[in-house]
């Protein structure tokens, strides 16, 4: 019974790394210029597709294949930023969402014309797939592997925003955009930068998902979801905020699976409206 | 309000498949159940400027409420008529009080996750709904003694009186004193308290007219097609008809009527081909139609209209 | 006689930042007050406080011999208690006629009335003409087609229609070039006698013209109440605006 809570735990909490990988650009970008970007799945998407060609035609080690991974979401995030969303910016939020829904359609086609709609896998190492046993309990390797993953750059994010000069500007643009702009913060340039750096996470959360998730073209519609609950729930521009509502909605994905498999997603939806009927910004969000 | 003379043609066009195109009729039934759904919403999202993206939760109700009841109580199409329109409405009045109080994202997620929580319901709720398979065995009896056939004649003929009766109830909430002030809400959500105006009681009615309205659409599918399937609550469908509204342009009364036209009638020419070129054509249409045509068809339509004077 | 509008003890602090400290104020009917105060002092604070769009942290507003402090915006506008706005919040896409109707429909209470049809509220229409008129805005062009300055004459035509006792008007030349505000405050001159109103404004030419008595704020709070004469000779004041005697 406890073995089995702790098993839950575990890879509920696994889970939640990878879905606060996949959320927590979105949810600074959201804070920072109030873009709904819901094409944010698409570039985990573009990282996920990257590795399985890397791995399968290309012969590379699935690890060397995650800063790729990393960087081609980062790019071509950048690239749709430069060209299609700056002039979108001042839009309502309606277009903005239809917009950003159409990118995703063209992108969910895109990738089923490319690689057919079938699932693609890419294999980790072997020494990634085993099982640890402790105190009774079997834990993934490849679980494990994503927790440390997942801490290592929520710790790195965490010091990125709060003792680097980029973190600075990057957090008054969040708390308040004008005033950022009328000390000089070259706020478009944060963003660019922010919106990178977002992308290039979920095509790393991306690749990550594969084997725990697999990955067909329909990956960026089916975990749009539970990304815009994990940011809706955490707050926008929160990187704690995310992290909890992540940890959280993957530990209840887990149980709620396990314990109460006849209720499916019931448990998610219903916990995520009621938190944002009592928080509507968020758990960590402003005001 | 008087009428257009293009109105007074289009709603006489309508009366042409059956006799232009007889064998099109169950499809021109379809194209009328969506109208009317796209129409519901465009009551919330292009008059009262509420962005749902969940409104398939009272298609669905509607639908299954008709459903049930033909299936284990009473045939009668109108029953189910009025059943799914009050259900609807109840359930719309409800989630009315919580809608109201949000905006921007939190609003959108709410709408989403209301419409998420009655799909998982219903799917969970197998006994009752069938699950994932949904309704079945739902006989649906005469309507004023017309069968319905497979030749569509009475589905289509029930469809589009519907339809064009509640249409007639909406063009009247537009040009009341209440639609006037649901574009003061779209308009400027700020200004209508200073004004001395009650915004919230004003969407609360709104949002439950639209439930009321897309209950009666969800009842017009289940009694044309004889069946409830899970895919009436899903978010696919709240998305599709946001979609079809934009396409035809919000806000104008005819705008979804018009984007339901172009839509149906696209994905039944385009049915054969894979579905994945389907959603890359709609991607594509949304793009294009954020940035270049934001009133939809009929606003661009206006917009040429007026150029040319 | 009850004053027109009053607060007691009214508080309000954003975190450590007050906005608003012990403001007690008594505006008697019909007199003309001016808010005046540097920027940042909590002229637009207080005007929100009094209409109820800023909750208080402690306090008493009173509407006559009403206490309002818990009704929202629009109960209070119902009480006779309008204001204008800043920057022009209006509604882009109706025309002036429809705006105004609308809040003529508004205070009628037959705003929620879905069965009828406009053009059958003859009276409302004739009214909101008739204000628009006065203040001489052209009905029929969309708000987002009208000149700045007729757009903020719309602002005030709103705040009129809906027969308010006390009108707050913030800054309602803002924006408008020197030539024009004129006109506009002749429209505000020639409002009734018996309304009670109070603007703020940083033009002192206009603020002498047309206020009867200045309230002056800084930091929050309320330094000095008077006629303007005396305003003018108080040192403090003049301290406070540092030589700037025109905005």
């Amino acid at each position: 019974m406890l073995s089995s809570l702790a098993a839950v735990l575990f890879d509920g909490f696994a889970y939640g790394m990878l879905l606060f990988l996949l959320s927590v650009g979105l949810s600074v970008t959201l804070g920072m210029m109030n873009f709904v970007n819901l094409a944010h799945c698409s570039f985990a998407m573009v990282g996920g597709y990257a590795t399985v060609t890397l791995v399968n035609n290309f012969g590379w080690p699935f690890l060397a294949t995650l800063p790729m991974a990393f960087i081609l979401g980062a790019a071509v995030s950048v690239i749709l930023e430069r060209t299609l969303y700056r002039r979108l910016y001042r839009a309502s939020d309606l277009d903005q969402c239809l917009f950003t829904i159409g990118i995703v359609f063209i992108s969910v086609a895109a990738f089923a014309w490319f690689y057919t709609s079938e699932q693609q896998s890419a294999r980790p190492p072997e020494w990634l797939r085993s099982t640890i046993s402790f105190a009774g309990v079997n834990f993934a390797g490849y679980r494990l592997f994503l927790i440390v993953v997942g801490l290592a750059i929520t710790i790195a994010l965490v010091l990125l925003l709060e003792k680097t000069r980029f973190g600075a500007q990057v957090r008054a643009a969040v708390d308040n955009q004008r005033m950022a702009r009328g000390l000089g913060i070259d706020v478009d340039r944060s963003f660019m930068y922010t919106f990178a750096l977002g992308g290039g996470l979920a095509g790393l959360g991306g690749a990550l998902a594969i084997e725990v998730v697999g990955l067909d073209p329909t990956f960026a519609l089916a975990y749009l979801v539970y990304v815009l609950i994990v940011v809706a729930v955490g707050g926008l521009g929160s990187i704690g905020g995310s992290f909890a509502a992540a940890a959280v909605l993957g530990v209840s994905d887990m149980a709620g699976k396990y314990y109460f498999p006849w209720l499916g997603a019931f448990l998610i939806y219903l916990v995520m409206v009621a938190l944002l009927m009592w928080r509507p910004s968020g758990l960590f969000g402003k005001r | 309000m008087r009428w257009h003379p293009l109105e007074i043609v289009f709603w006489l066009c309508t009366l042409l498949p059956f006799v232009l195109t007889p064998t099109y009729l169950s499809l021109a039934s379809q194209i009328a159940i969506t109208a009317l759904f796209a129409l519901s919403l465009d009551l919330i999202l292009g008059y009262a400027g509420i962005v749902s993206l969940g409104h398939a939760a009272f298609f669905g109700v509607g639908a299954y409420s008709a459903g049930l009841l033909a299936k284990h109580y009473w045939g009668e199409p109108l029953a189910g008529l009025l059943l799914a329109g009050v259900v609807a409405g109840i359930v719309g009045y409800a989630t009315s009080h919580i809608i109201v109080r949000f905006r921007h994202l939190a609003l959108i997620m709410l709408t989403m996750g209301f419409g998420l929580l009655l799909h998982e319901a219903a799917n969970s709720a197998s006994p009752v709904t069938g699950g994932a398979d949904g309704l079945q065995g739902i006989n649906v009896g005469t309507l004023f003694g017309f069968k319905f056939d497979m030749f569509g004649r009475t589905a289509y003929a029930y469809s589009l009186a519907v339809l064009f009766l509640t249409f007639l109830v909406a063009r009247r909430i537009i040009h009341s004193p209440f639609g006037l002030a649901l574009r003061g809400i779209r308009e400027n959500a700020t200004r209508m308290p200073a004004i001395g105006a009650p915004s919230r009681a004003h969407l609360r009615k709104a949002y439950t007219i639209a439930a009321v309205i897309a209950g009666l659409a969800g009842a017009l599918l289940t009694h044309t097609t004889s069946t409830v399937s899970l895919e009436v609550l899903s978010f696919g469908r709240s998305a599709d008809v946001l979609v079809i509204l934009i396409l035809g342009g919000a806000g104008r009364l005819y705008g979804g009527i018009v984007g339901a036209i172009i839509y149906m009638v696209a994905r039944d020419q385009f049915s054969g081909i894979n579905p994945q070129f389907w959603y890359f054509w709609i991607g594509l249409l949304l793009v294009l139609v954020v940035l270049f045509l934001p009133n939809g068809i009929l606003g661009g339509l206006r917009a040429l209209h007026k150029k040319s004077q | 006689m009850a004053s027109a509008l009053s607060t007691r003890n009214l508080n309000k602090s954003f975190g450590s930042l007050v906005v608003a400290q012990n403001i007690a104020l008594e505006l008697p009917q019909g007199v003309r007050y001016a808010l005046i105060g540097p920027n940042g002092a909590g002229k637009t604070t207080l005007m929100n406080l009094m209409t109820g769009m800023l909750r208080p942290d402690s306090g008493h507003i009173f509407l006559g011999t009403e206490e309002i402090t818990h009704l929202k915006p629009d109960a209070r506008v119902k009480r006779g208690l309008a204001r204008t706005f800043q920057i022009n919040t209006l509604f882009p896409q109706l025309s002036a006629i429809e705006a105004v109707t609308l809040a003529v429909l508004e205070r009628e209470g037959k705003a929620s009335n879905w069965w009828r049809s406009l053009p059958g509220f003859g009276p409302a229409i004739g009214e909101a003409h008739a204000i628009l008129e006065s203040l001489k805005v052209p009905p029929t062009r969309e708000t987002r087609e009208l000149p700045y300055g007729q757009q903020r004459l719309l602002e005030i035509a709103l705040a009129l229609a809906t027969r308010p006792k006390v009108l707050l008007l913030d800054e309602p030349a803002a924006g408008v070039p020197k030539d024009e505000s004129a006109a506009l405050f002749d429209a505000i001159a020639n409002l009734s006698q018996s309304l009670t109103i109070l603007f703020i404004e940083h033009d002192m030419d206009v603020v002498f013209r047309f206020a009867s008595r200045i309230i002056v704020m800084v930091g929050g709070r309320i330094l000095v109440e008077g006629p303007p004469a005396e305003i003018a000779r108080d040192e403090r004041v003049r301290e406070v605006y540092l030589g700037k005697a025109h905005a």
